[in-house]
């Protein structure tokens, strides 16, 4: 599974993208297996209130199912216009 | 239908010029530009970050859904990433309509839409530093409006 970053989460977790393999079931399931991985996922991840998640490059929420999807973005609040 | 996203420097008044010129059926044109700000005489660039290809189809749908909600003769959607001086433009959108009510109200539903909705990130670069600009309530509270 593909996992890009942006903005100051990239910054945080100091990778653009990054390819995992992962039996997940969920986007939650998913930051639990990062954040157990290494503190500066923990970091990132600290406060999913002032995340968003996009699966597949569509919004979604962290309650959702990641059965075939390839690619989950995680994000700050969009500041576009 | 026009969508760009560019790193490019780009012309408003020309886009503005060219846009719909040769539609009869067209009354009423309204657009909005977006230009770099510079809040405390400090800021020396704004970088903006985008998700390749989540932005274009983000976009698309934002144009789709003001496409259905008034009647439309066309709409102009530019927005650029990369850096961006201070007093530059960021982005613009340009509605045509039969009326202006439709054209007016279709330009702030896509302002709100792509404030919220796009993915894109800015961080302002000024000599105290670097930061990321934090989203706000009231963007997201408006888009209750629609």
């Amino acid at each position: 599974m593909n996992i890009v970053y942006f903005a100051w989460v990239r910054e945080r977790i100091g990778l653009p993208q990054e390819t995992v393999e992962t039996d997940a079931a969920t986007v939650q399931d998913l930051i639990a297996e990062l954040c157990a991985r290494e503190d500066r996922y923990a970091a990132a991840f600290a406060d999913t209130s002032a995340l968003r998640v996009a699966l597949d490059q569509e919004l979604s929420d962290f309650g959702a199912s990641l059965a075939g999807v390839s690619e989950v973005a995680f994000f700050p609040p969009m500041t576009g216009g | 239908m026009t969508v760009r996203v560019q790193p490019d420097l780009f012309d408003a008044g020309a886009e503005l010029g060219r846009f719909a010129q040769d539609r009869a059926d067209v009354g009423a044109v309204v657009s909005f530009t977006g230009v770099v700000r510079d809040t405390r005489g400090d800021l020396q660039e704004m970088l903006i970050e985008h998700y390749p290809g989540m932005t274009e189809s983000a976009i698309a749908r934002i144009t789709d859904e003001a496409t259905r909600r008034w009647a439309l003769a066309d709409v102009l959607v530019i927005h650029r990433y990369g850096p961006l001086k201070p007093g530059e433009p960021i982005m613009m959108v340009a509605t045509a309509s039969a009326h202006r009510a439709a054209a007016f109200a279709a330009a702030d539903f896509l302002m709100d839409y792509l404030k919220s909705r796009a993915p894109f990130w800015k961080k302002e670069i000024t000599s105290d530093g670097a930061s990321w600009v934090a989203a706000k309530e009231a963007d997201e509270d408006a888009l209750k409006r629609w």
